[in-house]
Formats: structure tokens, sequence, C-alpha cells
């Protein structure tokens, strides 16, 4: 794959993670369990959407022509989106909002302390950027698995409910794609076989600290890098776009 | 379950450095943790801060409003505790 090619895809990939996350936090606006981590929820959306568009925004620049950040985001399908399944997992409830975050705030913590020495300078600006919101959400994911893990028996039980339904959707984090493999080939990417140890060292520690444990059923779940996602996907695509594929080139 | 709500905090926000604190607010939250960080999140999102401070709302206490006469009139007819009577240099505009 010519090295453009490679990096437009790479960043899709990395975009559309941050992007259905952050689509999934928004849905909490209004919603959440107070009104501080209503808006610490959305705070955390909009640093996702931020990191996505900046995303979006090289992709737009290397596919050239018409294209923009708005035509990458909104008008593409599901089979187009890149993103893992983890994220596009409903939010449920606190306790599996709060579990997803934090399973991906970890690996994202860690890709993007490898992505800042990224051979590709666009990419290590958008880490470098990124990497001070994503810390500060690990820290705030973190304290939820702890103060709600261990905190009452309702709380454990529905934490520890939320870690068993979402295990099998962190195996995908580190099963690279062509595309991840190709990217760290060309030296733009991290080996996610780095990253690995370093994400179970830390939600071990985490679970450990939340007296939470890993399921015992270990199956995992993979697809949605290639394409192949849940049925929820088309959803979250559905609210999404709705807007520009009604109104095409809407704008404030 | 419990009903319990999360205690009370007032927060205060140093703009820059070199300025006081501030009271900007209150919010609720279940430990100063928490309290430092949910006014991060509801008080600081447009640069307003660069440090936080949380006291519980508990321990702040006030005067009793009813003690007003006594405790705040007798300044009124005090105007020479105003730094007013002294004739400046020109050059201390800023004074």
């Amino acid at each position: 794959m010519a090295e453009k090619d490679l990096l437009y895809n790479y960043s899709l990939h990395l975009a559309d993670n941050s992007m259905i996350l952050g689509q999934r936090c928004g849905e909490w606006c209004g919603h959440g369990p107070v009104l501080e981590q209503d808006i610490a929820l959305t705070n955390i959306a909009l640093d996702l959407i931020g990191e996505a568009r900046s995303l979006y925004q090289l992709a737009a620049e290397l596919k050239g022509g018409n294209a923009n950040e708005d035509t990458v985001a909104f008008l593409r399908d599901v089979l187009a989106y890149k993103n893992i399944l983890l994220v596009e997992q409903p939010n449920t409830d606190w306790a599996y909002t709060i579990v997803r975050q934090f399973f991906y705030d970890v690996f994202h913590f860690y890709l993007h302390s490898e992505l800042i020495n990224s051979a590709e300078p666009r990419l290590s600006n958008i880490a470098a950027k990124s990497l001070k919101e994503v810390t500060y959400h690990l820290k705030w994911s973190s304290e939820w698995m702890i103060r709600l893990g261990d905190g009452t028996d309702m709380s454990r039980e529905k934490m520890q409910e939320a870690v068993n339904g979402l295990w099998e959707y962190t195996g995908e984090l580190y099963m690279p794609s062509d595309i991840e493999e190709q990217a760290f080939e060309a030296g733009f990417a991290p080996d996610l076989n780095i990253l690995k140890p370093l994400w179970q060292e830390k939600v071990e520690d985490i679970l450990a600290e939340s007296t939470l444990y890993i399921p015992e059923r270990n199956y995992q779940q993979k697809g949605g890098k290639k394409g192949f996602h849940s049925e929820h996907l088309g959803f979250i695509l559905a609210d999404m776009q709705f807007l520009q594929r009604a109104y095409p080139g809407a704008n404030w | 379950m419990s009903n319990k709500e999360w205690p009370l905090w007032e927060v205060f926000i140093r703009a820059k450095q070199g300025l006081n604190h501030k009271h900007v607010g209150s919010l609720h939250a279940a430990d100063v943790q928490m309290a430092i960080e949910n006014a991060r999140d509801v008080y600081t999102r447009r640069m307003e801060g660069v440090s936080i401070w949380v006291v519980e709302s508990k321990n702040l206490h006030a005067n009793e409003p009813s003690q007003q006469d006594e405790l705040f009139d007798p300044a009124n007819d005090k105007i020479y505790r105003h730094p007013t009577f002294y004739i400046l240099p020109e050059e201390l505009n800023h004074m």
C-alpha cells in the first residue's frame, strides 16, 4: 500500500475510535447521574471528538479532492468505519460506561505515549495534544472504577457485571489489522505487542484495587477494525449522520 | 439504595498567578479528590483558572445577618481610615 493510503487508513482507524466513543459519551449529555459528572463526561466526549477532528482533517488532506473533515466523518457507511467494537457498545448504565471508558483510556494513554514518537510529525503532534487530555480521562475513569468497585455490594455487583460484559471486546485492542501492522513497519504507528503488557498490568492493578476480577471465560470478539461491526454502529451513525445526509453540506 | 446526598463544597479559583483565589460557586462531591476534579470540570472549562481550592461548605462560618448594625455600621463615619489624606508626589500616579 502506498504510504499516503496507509497513513489515510491508519488515521481513519484512530479517528473512528475516538469519534464513536465521543458520540457514545455525548449521549449522556443532560442525562448524567449528577450535574458534575454530566459535565465531566461531556468534557471527555468533546476531547475525543476534538481529537477525531484533527485526525479527520489529516485524512481529508491526504484524500484530496473535495474531501473535508465532515465528508470523511459523515459520509461513510458502517462497513467503512474501522473503529474497534468496544467503543460502539451501548452506554447501558453508569457502570458499563465507566468500564468501557477505563478499558479504552488505558489503551488510549499508552497508544499516545508511543505515538508522540511517530515518524509522521502530523500524528505525533496530534498525540502530544491528546495525551494531556487522555491522562485526565484515565485518572477519572480509574477513580470511578475504584470508587464503585470497592464501594457498596450493589455498586460492586454492577461493576463486575460490566467488566464481565465488556471483557470480550478488549482482545481486539491488540489484534493488529493489516493497516496497523504496515503502519508500524512504516515507522508511524506503535507496536501493539509493546502496548499490550502495559495495558494488562495497568488494568490488573486497577481491577485489584477495585476488588473486581477478570472473568474466566475468555472468548474474544473481533472484526471492527475490518469494518464488521455489531448492530449498534448502524444506529450510532444514523443518529450522528442524519443531518449531513438529510441536508448535505449543512453548516452552522 | 442510599439516597444520601453528596456534601456541598465551595469552590475558589485563582485566575492567574499573583491574583487571589476567588469564590466562583459550589458543587456536590463525595470527597476532596472528587470535589477538586468536579471543580476542574465544572468551573475551569474555559481557561478560568490555574489553581483550585475547595472547602466543604459546612466548614465555612458566616456572621449573623441580624448583627449587621453592630458589625458594619460603625465603620461608616471613620473616613480617616482611608488613606486619602496624603498628598502623593506626581510620579506615583498609579496609587
